[in-house]
């Protein structure tokens, strides 16, 4: 019966004319840690107000332990939200900020005592109990809101970007803290974000979210290695998403036609077939390779020339120009590859590290 | 390089010269022994004496200080929460009624003066003290208003949303969030309002009866007709006072960042 | 829908107050100025046109142009002088800054009866500006100053100038500088950098200073009161004489009506001219 802490069913909203939410559909089970991913707009922040209730549905239902919240008032849930921006009360001090929930449900003076000085210690700010917000760094800050919102003991934790105004060091460190703390704690969380990186280091299913849909729903792996359109390939692995006709098909394996060239140029690129594949020969298809698993100087495969070398985040990324004029990108790890921009070389890549992916643009 | 900042430094020096000049002979001459201002006779205190012994004045200035707080007090219920709803409703002629309520100190004190006097006297409202702290409400309530408003503006939404997802009501919330919040904007509006209400003398005297005074009108009838060394001596208080009252202001501002005035 | 008639009940006091104290008050002086005025001082409720002509009349027509002329000259001199005034305060140094706007605050604050009193003091036949001037021999006997134009004039100057100089400061201290100095950089003159851009940009400023000085110098008439004695006779003055001694008061609400719309005027080219719903450096 309660097997499911939350469930979202059909949830559709619109302000004014647009419709940010298309009828979007979830189960989070207790404990889960899941993340919705997607660039803004996409509608995350939307769903996480109408969980924590508000913002109302216009159609569709919030379940809450088996119960049906979706018209019942934010102080009447119990699910806390983490803010974007902290949303600390500046008049009140950072006991009083964490104990105000707790004050409001008339819990006794020494058990807010006890239950606020806890949680300041699990986010190691209990010496900073009584300064005020103002008075308290970006990370101090954020450490703050979520102490404010678990010591409430919330059965679904909301988390609305919370890392998104810190620097990149604090960010990683901040992501570690927030699954050890989600581990101990035991409370569910639903997490935004737009950064990839955060989705898969912290989460157990991330949500991939596009134009008001869920576009996918899976675990970091299955999001990373199989992804299903060629937006979750692109958004969540970087991959190239390369076009073509099936030309051949042999032993689980397809052979593809790239679009748009001649026959006579060396133009064929091979994926290995899944079992949900189900593809025919003359079948327009888009296939996802990530750049790292691109090989390059190879003996046989297609040529392409190099366009461009630039050197981010520990990686070369070599951008190359295919024979139908497409560009990919492929890197290598360190500064030093020894290739000119400008000549051609030949490249390709193992047929099971290309996966087939719906292509919807 | 030198003379660029010499001259704008000269500039302001000089126009506050003659800004503090006028006030600074109110101040020296009430202690001039002599009636006359032309003749410096020696220090004297025995105009304060002599003001705090003049009952019309020290009666003037009780109802002056009547009606600032009540109407202060009138004027802030009013405009706060007026301003906290109307911060929150949406409707197509909002615009036109937030004009409406802010024309007090957008016209002519003498068109308010006269509208009031006609109104009051139209409805058959016996002129003294009840129409002062009406008119003087009716223009203090801008100033709270807009000093409330300023600040709900930079107010963060997600403030309240928090209270809300914290377990508080939407009652709860604006008693624990918005009031605490916006109490210096309310503070300074109405010590600004008060300020109005303590200095106007163009509305008052036209919806006032003969027996109340307020202490501009007194002190606008004195020196009407030429010096008078008792009004020196109560600009000098006066001016004591307001500048205990700015030095408040900057106290509440000071405390919390981010006010303005 | 409980949520809303909540908040319909928050803003329901400042609605009524506002249209029974100021919109009914208004439109009663527009009906009013309508009116006749009977034998023993009364108004009855006769449509006519005559309050409105009679402001055609050689004394009164003087006196409305006088208090225009009054009005215009005031703001020139309060806008010539309160400028740069206020340009100069947003380039100090930000603790000097504070104290400036601390030494504006004080006399914009003080009482502006007490203001001109100490002004007419100032201007008083062999007061301290005569001591003054003739002790530095600029001048050989006192020059009666007071009760002339030229003091009501400087007192509405006096008066008025904190407004325009809070008004234009606020413009300025919100601008940014570096836009000056990206203009310099791309090679304007000072001059050219200084009315291409900090000139607009304060525009809204200067337009606010000029409605908040203007408006009021058509109607303070205990300036002239205690300035120009009788001899300057504003707008203001006429109606507050109506209204008391003449009790005409039909005629007192059309001078009162045509105040109104030259005000309106004003603002609603203040409006035009900056986009800005509010007037700048009041709040």
């Amino acid at each position: 019966m309660k097997d499911f802490i939350l469930e979202l069913n059909h949830i559709k909203k619109s302000f004014g004319n647009t419709q940010v939410l298309k009828g979007i559909s979830l189960s989070v089970k207790q404990g889960e840690f899941i993340t919705f991913l997607g660039s803004s707009g996409c509608g995350k922040t939307t769903t996480l107000r109408i969980i924590a209730g508000l913002e109302q549905p216009d159609s569709g239902a919030v379940m809450l332990e088996g119960v049906d919240v979706t018209k019942i008032a934010p102080d009447k849930r119990d699910v806390n939200t983490v803010f974007q921006n902290y949303a600390l009360f500046p008049h009140m001090d950072v006991y009083k900020n964490v104990a105000y929930g707790l004050k409001i449900r008339k819990v006794s003076k020494t058990e807010i005592q006890r239950r606020v000085m806890e949680s300041l210690e699990l986010v190691q700010l209990t010496d900073y109990a009584s300064r005020k917000p103002s008075e308290l760094s970006g990370g101090q800050k954020q450490r703050v809101a979520i102490a404010r919102a678990i010591v409430n003991n919330p059965k679904v934790l909301l988390l609305d970007e919370p890392l998104g105004a810190l620097d990149l060091q604090l960010r990683r460190q901040m992501q570690l803290e927030l699954k050890r703390l989600q581990k101990k704690l035991g409370i569910t969380f639903i997490y935004i974000t737009h950064d990839q990186e955060e989705a898969i280091n912290m989460s157990d299913r991330i949500v991939v979210m596009r134009d008001g849909m869920f576009v996918q729903i899976g675990t970091p792996n299955e999001i990373y290695d199989a992804p299903r359109t060629s937006f979750v390939a692109q958004f969540v692995g970087n991959a190239n998403i390369i076009r073509g006709v099936v030309d051949k098909l042999d032993n689980g394996m397809a052979a593809i036609k790239l679009e748009e060239t001649s026959s006579d140029c060396e133009s064929y690129v091979s994926v290995k077939l899944s079992e949900k594949d189900n593809v025919h020969i003359g079948d327009r298809i888009a296939i996802a390779v990530r750049s790292e698993n691109i090989q390059l100087n190879l003996e046989k495969g297609i040529s392409a020339v190099v366009k461009e070398k630039s050197f981010a985040g520990g990686l070369l990324r070599l951008t190359l120009v295919l024979p139908n004029g497409k560009e990919v990108v492929a890197s290598r790890h360190g500064i030093n590859y020894d290739v000119e921009e400008g000549t051609c070389i030949t490249i390709g890549w193992d047929a099971d590290s290309a996966v087939i992916v719906e292509d919807r643009d | 390089m030198k003379n660029r900042t010499k001259i704008p430094n000269l500039y302001l020096a000089l126009i506050l010269i003659f800004m503090y000049l006028p006030i600074a002979i109110v101040i020296v001459y009430s202690f001039n022994e002599n009636k006359l201002t032309a003749i410096w006779s020696g220090f004297s205190l025995k105009w304060y004496s002599e003001l705090f012994q003049d009952k019309d004045l020290m009666e003037a200035l009780k109802n002056s200080l009547i009606l600032g707080v009540l109407s202060c007090f009138c004027a802030g219920v009013i405009g706060t929460i007026g301003a906290v709803g109307m911060a929150r409703l949406n409707y197509k002629t909002k615009g036109v009624m937030e004009y409406l309520s802010m024309l007090p100190i957008m016209i002519p004190e003498i068109i308010l003066g006269m509208v009031f006097l006609a109104f009051f006297s139209a409805i058959s409202l016996p002129f003294g003290m009840t129409t002062l702290v009406i008119a003087h409400t009716t223009f203090c309530i801008p100033y709270i208003y807009m000093m409330v408003k300023a600040r709900l503006v930079g107010m963060d939404p997600a403030l309240l949303e928090a209270a809300r997802d914290l377990g508080a009501s939407e009652i709860r919330a604006f008693w624990d969030i918005t009031l605490p919040l916006i109490m210096p904007a309310v503070a300074s509006g109405s010590l600004l309002a008060f300020a109005m209400s303590f200095d106007d003398v163009v509305i008052s005297v036209l919806v006032t009866n003969s027996r109340i005074n307020t202490l501009p009108i007194k002190v606008f009838s004195r020196i009407k007709f030429g010096v008078s060394p008792e009004i020196n001596a109560l600009s000098t208080i006066m001016l004591s006072v307001t500048l205990i009252i700015i030095l408040g202001i900057v106290r509440i501002n000071k405390k919390n960042r981010g006010g303005n005035l | 829908m409980k949520k809303k008639s909540g908040l319909w009940l928050t803003v329901a006091p400042l609605y009524i107050f506002t249209i029974i104290f100021v919109v009914g008050p208004l439109l009663y002086m527009f009906v009013l100025s309508f009116c006749t005025r009977g034998e023993n001082y009364e108004t009855i409720l006769e449509f006519t046109f005559d309050n409105y002509k009679k402001i055609a009349e050689p004394v009164y027509r003087t006196t409305f142009l006088q208090s225009i002329k009054l009005a215009f000259s005031t703001t020139i001199f309060v806008g010539i002088i309160g400028y740069p005034f206020g340009y100069f305060m947003a380039k100090l140094p930000s603790d000097k800054k504070k104290l400036m706007m601390a030494l504006i605050m004080i006399p914009f604050w003080t009482s502006s009866l007490v203001r001109m009193y100490g002004w007419s003091i100032l201007l008083q036949s062999n007061g301290i500006l005569d001591k003054i001037l003739m002790g530095i021999g600029i001048t050989q006997k006192p020059l009666k100053l007071l009760y002339t134009y030229p003091a009501v004039l400087s007192g509405m100057v006096y008066a008025l100038l904190p407004f325009m100089i809070l008004a234009v400061y606020s413009s300025a201290e919100k601008m940014d500088w570096s836009l000056v100095e990206a203009a310099r950089d791309l090679g304007a003159s000072a001059w050219k950098a200084f009315w291409t851009v900090t000139w607009k940009l304060t525009l809204p400023g200067f337009m606010s200073g000029i409605v908040l000085t203007f408006v009021p110098s058509m109607g303070l008439f205990f300036v002239a009161d205690i300035l120009g004695g009788n001899k300057v006779v504003l707008v203001g003055n006429v109606i507050q004489e109506q209204l008391t001694k003449g009790r005409n008061w039909p005629f007192a609400a059309a001078l009162s009506v045509i105040l109104m719309i030259m005000t309106s005027l004003f603002i609603a080219v203040y409006r035009k001219v900056t986009g800005a719903r509010e007037l700048e450096g009041l709040f």
